[in-house]
């Protein structure tokens, strides 16, 4: 058998996992590591900027492939810059291995330099996490992480090792495990059958049905099943934000996202459907408002993988634990034998009132922001979608950028909206760019950002350097923290206590040029389309477009809280539902 | 949530694996929930510990509870004990200032409880008592003329009565 050292099996136990990216930042802790992945060829690592950066580039490689991202840090520091990225995974149940450098096994718990309890400090961030404490046991070890970390509810796992465990000093037998046992763990597959049997039977009962799908359809790969159970009983579908893409934006019967910034007619046929269907969703507080006004006259049934989702915020009528795809297949196989349809015209009548709301407030039948002098937020965003075709993967930083994004680019497919929903993580956008264009070389990328955003991780500029990632980043610059400031509006009389830049915004394009990029930047409506049509005609080049909006919008509709239900929504400054 | 509290006994095998109690007690604190009392050990099979612990909350408070243990990867199996028949005990030591006519008035007490005298000095019982909580409550409330040192108690342990066991 073959004999390695703990730094080179941890490095080959990653090329037979069939990893093809880590990325990371060394530190003394990891320099064992480092010079493995230095005689590794199969593995490549990018080099970020800040630890940070590699969790989110690795999480944004997790949302667009499917398989877990990989992070290598050093110790302390190095460990916890890591924390955010990790945490932002673990909201939005993004797969990722995050492996840390940690001081030899016998300084620990001696202060030593740059230690820190890595295993402590990320313990309720992490689905599960490993202190390795024999080199032997690294092989299995990393093949329990990266199946703990992709199977079930996703999430992330952090390895930490110790240096001497990695030292090259001693070698070891090495054999990747072919097969993984946990004696503790078997994720929910198949749903239970009497319970799918109740749920088709609600479900072709429902005289004013909605589909609510979750970024489990997205995680989950049931975009297929789930847009085929929708075109067949003809039911509307709304995505909450992180399931944008899991049903078509651009089909008939999608009403658009749900919750605090959800569309009219999404939040009022939620409010007042019959049954709902959850599939792959949680019942986020930004999703439900107010959960004892929440859809009152609503049988609910709720497909998760997670029992612990189910009825955590609001109870579940029909239950169902288990993969959301095959649940949704065991459905359209029921719903394949059965003679029963659902009652022609209660749907038909649901369909005209939704027909209705959409024609009195929808989102998308006209716009419904006003005209001002300056360019608007949502009307970039309208551009991008035509420019790009509406075919690149997006991601997005936090705040309302964010959310026109989703409300305007209308996504078509799973896996193209990247996006921290869980934690709301500025900084992440950037980054998670680079670790989406990894993953489709070929794919146009685009960071949708504000200057408050970008900021907090632009140093990733020089990564996109070294490694020639044409990301274009369409900056919504209005020159403040636009979602704060639009609460400060609302709760706060306008008291705009530190939202504002003062005047202290760096030259976007000339800070664009001192990276090597280019820099665009756009005052005028008239020349919004060209430049952006000059941005992504640049194929190899990052393009910086910043973008001046008008400062003074709010993204609407925006549910009224707190005590509001579904259906109560500012749509615009002056008008409530 | 005004739904009605009730104390609820846990008891769960783990890996007997540093940090899997760590991992235990932390998802409480990270869910708010609360740990009345806690008691852990090895068991027979040297790579499992049993933990049991008592917590009050709703009926939903306690589902959320059962589910998110049940997630955790060092846990391996999990009951709650008060959905059955169970066997409540827990043991105390309590050290009380004995002397004079108090002397005899606690060894008295301590008979009644069926507890037992470990240690004496001429000034000082050390007293154990074993049962369920409730017991070990009241004889704290019995000899509370006489003045109590020190109580020192093991958390409860329990155990499901007839042929119903938590194993592998």
């Amino acid at each position: 058998m073959e004999m390695l050292s703990g730094g080179d099996m941890l490095v080959r136990s990653l090329q037979d996992q069939g990893v093809e990216y880590v990325f990371g930042y060394p530190g003394g802790s990891a320099l064992h590591i480092y010079d493995a992945i230095f005689r590794n060829k199969a593995v490549k690592h990018i080099l970020v900027r800040h630890e940070q950066a590699a969790t989110h580039a690795a999480d944004g490689y997790a949302r667009v492939t499917g398989r877990a991202g990989v992070v290598l840090v050093t110790s302390g520091p190095g460990a916890t810059n890591a924390i955010t990225g990790i945490a932002t995974a673990y909201m939005d149940s993004i797969p990722m291995v995050v492996i840390s450098g940690q001081v030899p096994s016998d300084k620990i718990g001696e202060d030593a330099f740059q230690e820190t309890d890595m295993v402590g400090v990320s313990r309720p961030i992490v689905k599960h996490s490993f202190l390795v404490k024999n080199a032997a046991d690294i092989p299995d070890i990393v093949k329990k992480a990266f199946y703990i970390a992709e199977t079930g509810r996703p999430g992330p796992v952090v390895i930490d090792i110790p240096k001497d465990v990695t030292s090259p000093a001693e070698t070891f037998p090495y054999e990747y495990p072919k097969k993984v046992k946990i004696r503790s763990y078997f994720p929910a597959e198949k749903g239970h059958s009497g319970q799918i049997k109740k749920a088709v039977q609600l479900l072709l009962e429902a005289r004013r049905p909605v589909i609510y799908s979750g970024g489990g359809v997205v995680l989950g790969e049931a975009s297929k099943q789930l847009t085929e159970l929708a075109h067949k009983l003809n039911y509307p579908v709304t995505n909450t934000l992180m399931g944008l893409g899991g049903f078509p934006g651009t089909d008939k019967q999608c009403l658009g996202m749900l919750g605090m910034h959800g569309t009219f007619e999404a939040n009022t046929a939620m409010h007042h459907a019959d049954v709902i269907l959850a599939v792959g969703a949680r019942f986020d507080d930004r999703v439900t408002n107010t959960p004892s006004k929440f859809c009152p006259g609503a049988k609910i049934i709720h497909i998760d993988i997670d029992p612990a989702s189910i009825s955590k915020t609001i109870p579940a009528d029909i239950p169902i634990v288990g993969s959301v795809q095959s649940v949704l297949n065991e459905m359209l196989e029921l719903l394949a034998q059965t003679k029963e349809a659902p009652d022609e015209k209660a749907l038909a009548d649901w369909w005209q009132q939704i027909e209705d709301w959409r024609n009195r407030h929808g989102l998308y039948t006209k716009n419904r922001f006003e005209q001002s002098g300056q360019i608007k937020p949502q009307e970039v965003i309208q551009a991008l979608h035509e420019v790009t075709g509406g075919d690149a993967i997006i991601t997005s930083d936090v705040g309302q950028h964010q959310m026109f994004t989703a409300q305007y680019y209308h996504f078509n497919r799973p896996r193209q909206w990247v996006n921290s929903g869980g934690l709301g993580t500025m900084g992440f956008g950037l980054p998670a760019a680079m670790g989406a264009q990894f993953a489709e070389r070929d794919q146009q990328v685009v960071c949708v950002t504000g200057e408050g955003s970008i900021q907090m991780c632009i140093q990733e500029l020089s990564t996109c350097t070294q490694y020639h990632l044409p990301i274009k980043i369409i900056c919504l610059n209005n020159q403040a923290l636009g979602m704060v400031r639009q609460w400060q509006d609302l709760h706060y009389d306008g008291r705009y206590s530190e939202s504002l830049y003062e005047e202290s915004l760096p030259d976007f394009k000339k800070l664009m040029e001192a990276y090597g990029h280019v820099g665009i930047t756009v005052t005028e409506r008239s020349e919004l389309k060209e430049k952006l049509e000059e941005c992504f005609a640049m194929k190899d080049r990052v393009v910086f477009m910043d973008i001046y909006v008008d400062q003074s919008e709010h993204v609407y509709p925006m549910q009224v809280a707190p005590n509001g239900a579904m259906r109560d929504m500012w749509l615009s400054k002056t008008e409530r539902t | 949530m005004s739904e009605k509290q009730s104390k609820r006994i846990i008891s769960l095998l783990m890996e007997n694996a540093p940090g899997a109690l760590s991992r235990v007690v932390g998802l409480f604190s990270q869910r708010g929930y609360n740990i009345e009392t806690l008691n852990v050990a090895p068991t027979d099979d040297a790579s499992l510990s049993r933990l049991t612990l008592t917590t009050i909350g709703s009926e939903h408070n306690i589902e959320q509870i059962t589910k998110n243990l049940n997630k955790l990867i060092d846990v391996v199996k999990l009951v709650d004990l008060t959905e059955g028949s169970h066997i409540e005990r827990e043991l105390m030591l309590v050290k009380v200032k004995a002397t004079g006519a108090l002397r005899e008035e606690v060894k008295r007490c301590v008979d009644i409880f069926r507890g037992q005298i470990v240690d004496v000095t001429s000034t000082v019982y050390t007293i154990q008592i074993v049962g369920a909580s409730d017991k070990l409550d009241a004889f704290v409330q019995a000899v509370s003329d006489a003045q109590i040192l020190e109580v020192v108690r093991s958390g409860v342990s329990g155990i499901a009565r007839g042929e119903k066991v938590l194993s592998l």
